[in-house]
């Protein structure tokens, strides 16, 4: 009976540095999300500021800046989910359908690369790129056409976001495809071949079908994700010039905080984000268990 | 594999291989246009004729480097931190990741512990309340503030737990019947037949510590001690942040030196090409671990 004590007391020293990490950089902040319903006056503190109620959310409905952002935090990060679902599959489908095994592990190895990458350094080659005197205007102007200055554009900068996202991740995004590829009876296509079934027959009938249940289980689990556009993505990519379409809620919440000093309105907007964000997250590993089984632990 | 030699099914290959080889050209040429511009001469990378070769093959900018003393400097506070931050993460999750892998009869508080794991998982203060409370701490501008600051990374704390899970349990009641301790069986035993999930953990922590921005962004004021990433940022000067006339950024791209800032760049990207090798041997397994459950 003390062995069996003994042991709880060693796993109990085992866990704690990890509770006291835990508790020290993320439970601990929770308490500062007080300010959203303080005045908050750093010098003061978190008890020594006047409490304003329900103040900062009405002032944060009214600002016109608000919606644009979320209109912008929006269509980003819904677009990067789509598209970071279906381009991976479609790759990874072609990737399936590529019959020199060396060449497909070539590709295979190349295409994860930048994923691996920063968003500082691909932002910092992306600018460079695209800048007045980069190679995109230079090739443009071997066919006669003007050279433009692209970052200063706020209908070219989301498409640059969402499909620059796009290209760093769909290597990394289709290895779970890959895999579940690998998992499909090659016996199907054999049987299908044998029935007359050509190419686009298999693809349709048997490797999609096989595929269905990754797709809709990543699409699930990344409803968490709605409201993360992409902060270093944005804040290495982004100027004043395309605030208005290329602003998202972290952008806005960083410059608000930590430029502008207003703590309270940053915590009221990162403190939204925060409680929605928990709602999707929390929906979508019910849904997840329920229809696929899927547990987080 | 029976499959018809049409030749709609063989235009289909000749098609497919491009498209793959384009896909895989986009991926590798961004490196390729940085290292062209960081050995290009600089009034050739600034004129915007390098395209896809170097033009005027030169090594000043490298030289240029090899005195900038900032540039190191922030280099040797990102392997510092990349360094510290792994292993101690590490440290820590094997020990989280041991006793909570037990079930709720061996460790009484597993679920509790789990609970509120999974709560800080899915719910954070926000960016504000998190920055003022790490300035509290008096962490600002020390290089314990980015190596600790981050929360624990969960999702290879239940990569961890479902590997440990996976042992066979007949290894460690041999251990308990010779007398053995659980911190002996931990890293007598346990650790011993878990490296292949810690070499992964080890990848994506050490990634996550050289790659990350947001806190050396926020915890750093002044360049002695920036991180890497954060004197990139700093250094690539955004030349089109104001309503700048063409005339004007003319002006001021000549007056950049765009060969030394990708020789900046390229430097900085080394250590990742270094280990890319070693990611792609154990990343696919660490996907694979995560996805798949009990």
């Amino acid at each position: 009976m003390k062995k069996r004590i003994n042991v709880q007391f060693h796993y109990g020293l085992m866990v704690a540095p990890g509770l006291v990490w835990l508790l020290l950089f993320s439970i601990i902040p929770m308490v500062g999300i007080v300010m959203a319903f303080q005045d908050y006056n750093p010098g003061r503190g978190y008890w020594g500021s006047e409490w304003v109620g329900l103040e900062n959310f009405e002032y944060l409905f009214s600002m016109s800046d608000a919606r644009q952002v979320m209109i912008n935090t929006l269509i980003i990060a819904v677009s990067k989910m789509v598209l970071n679902l279906i381009i991976p599959l479609a790759f990874a489908l072609l990737l399936n359908e590529v019959r020199l095994v060396r060449y497909k592990k070539l590709i295979q190895t190349i295409v994860y690369l930048p994923h691996f990458l920063s968003w500082v350094i691909l932002a910092s080659i992306v600018l460079s790129i695209f800048g007045y005197r980069g190679v995109v205007n230079t090739i443009g102007g071997w066919f006669g056409a003007e050279g433009r200055i692209w970052m200063n554009s706020a209908s070219f900068f989301r498409p640059l976001v969402i499909w620059s996202d796009v290209w760093k991740e769909f290597g990394y995004n289709a290895v779970i495809f890959l895999a579940a590829l690998t998992g499909i009876n090659p016996n199907l296509y054999e049987a299908a071949a044998i029935d007359g079934a050509g190419r686009w027959k298999s693809i349709w009938h048997i490797t999609l079908p096989g595929l269905i249940s990754t797709v809709v289980l990543l699409g699930v689990l990344g409803l968490g994700s709605v409201l993360n556009a992409g902060f270093d993505q944005i804040f290495n990519l982004y100027n004043p010039m395309v605030y208005s379409t290329g602003d998202i809620l972290d952008t806005w919440v960083y410059r608000m905080g930590l430029w502008d000093l207003q703590f309270s309105l940053a915590t009221t907007a990162g403190l939204l984000k925060s409680v929605v964000s928990f709602v999707l997250i929390v929906s979508s590993y019910i849904m997840a268990y329920k229809f696929a089984d899927y547990r987080v632990f | 594999m029976i499959r018809s030699k049409s030749f709609s099914s063989r235009l289909f290959d000749i098609v497919n291989n491009v498209v793959m080889f384009l896909l895989a050209f986009s991926c590798l040429y961004p490196l390729w246009y940085a290292f062209c511009l960081s050995i290009s001469d600089k009034s050739a990378a600034n004129s915007g004729i390098v395209t896809f070769y170097p033009v005027g093959f030169s090594l000043a900018s490298y030289k240029e480097i090899m005195g900038d003393i900032k540039f190191f400097n922030s280099f040797w506070i990102s392997i510092q931190r990349t360094v510290l931050g792994t292993v101690i993460t590490l440290l820590v999750l094997i020990m989280m990741a041991y006793p909570l892998a037990k079930s709720k009869l061996e460790f009484k508080p597993r679920n509790i512990i789990m609970w509120i794991i999974l709560f800080c998982m899915v719910f954070n203060g926000g960016q504000i309340p998190w920055y003022i409370t790490v300035k509290n701490y008096g962490l600002i501008d020390s290089i314990w503030g980015l190596v600790l600051s981050g929360s624990l990374p969960v999702f290879n704390l239940i990569l961890m737990m479902n590997f440990f899970r996976s042992l066979p349990k007949d290894l460690e009641e041999a251990a308990v019947v010779d007398g053995a301790g659980p911190w002996r069986i931990l890293f007598g035993i346990v650790v011993p037949c878990s490296v292949p999930v810690l070499a992964t953990i080890v990848l994506f922590t050490g990634v996550y510590h050289w790659n990350e921005f947001f806190q050396g962004l926020v915890l750093t004021t002044g360049d002695a001690h920036y991180p890497l990433q954060t004197y990139i940022k700093q250094m690539v000067v955004n030349i089109q942040t104001t309503n700048l006339t063409k005339d004007q950024i003319m002006q001021m791209d000549k007056l950049s030196n765009k060969s030394l800032d990708a020789a900046k760049i390229f430097i900085a990207m080394i250590p990742m090409l270094v280990v890319y090798p070693f990611l792609q041997r154990y990343f696919v397994s660490g996907i694979m671990l995560g996805a798949v459950k009990e």
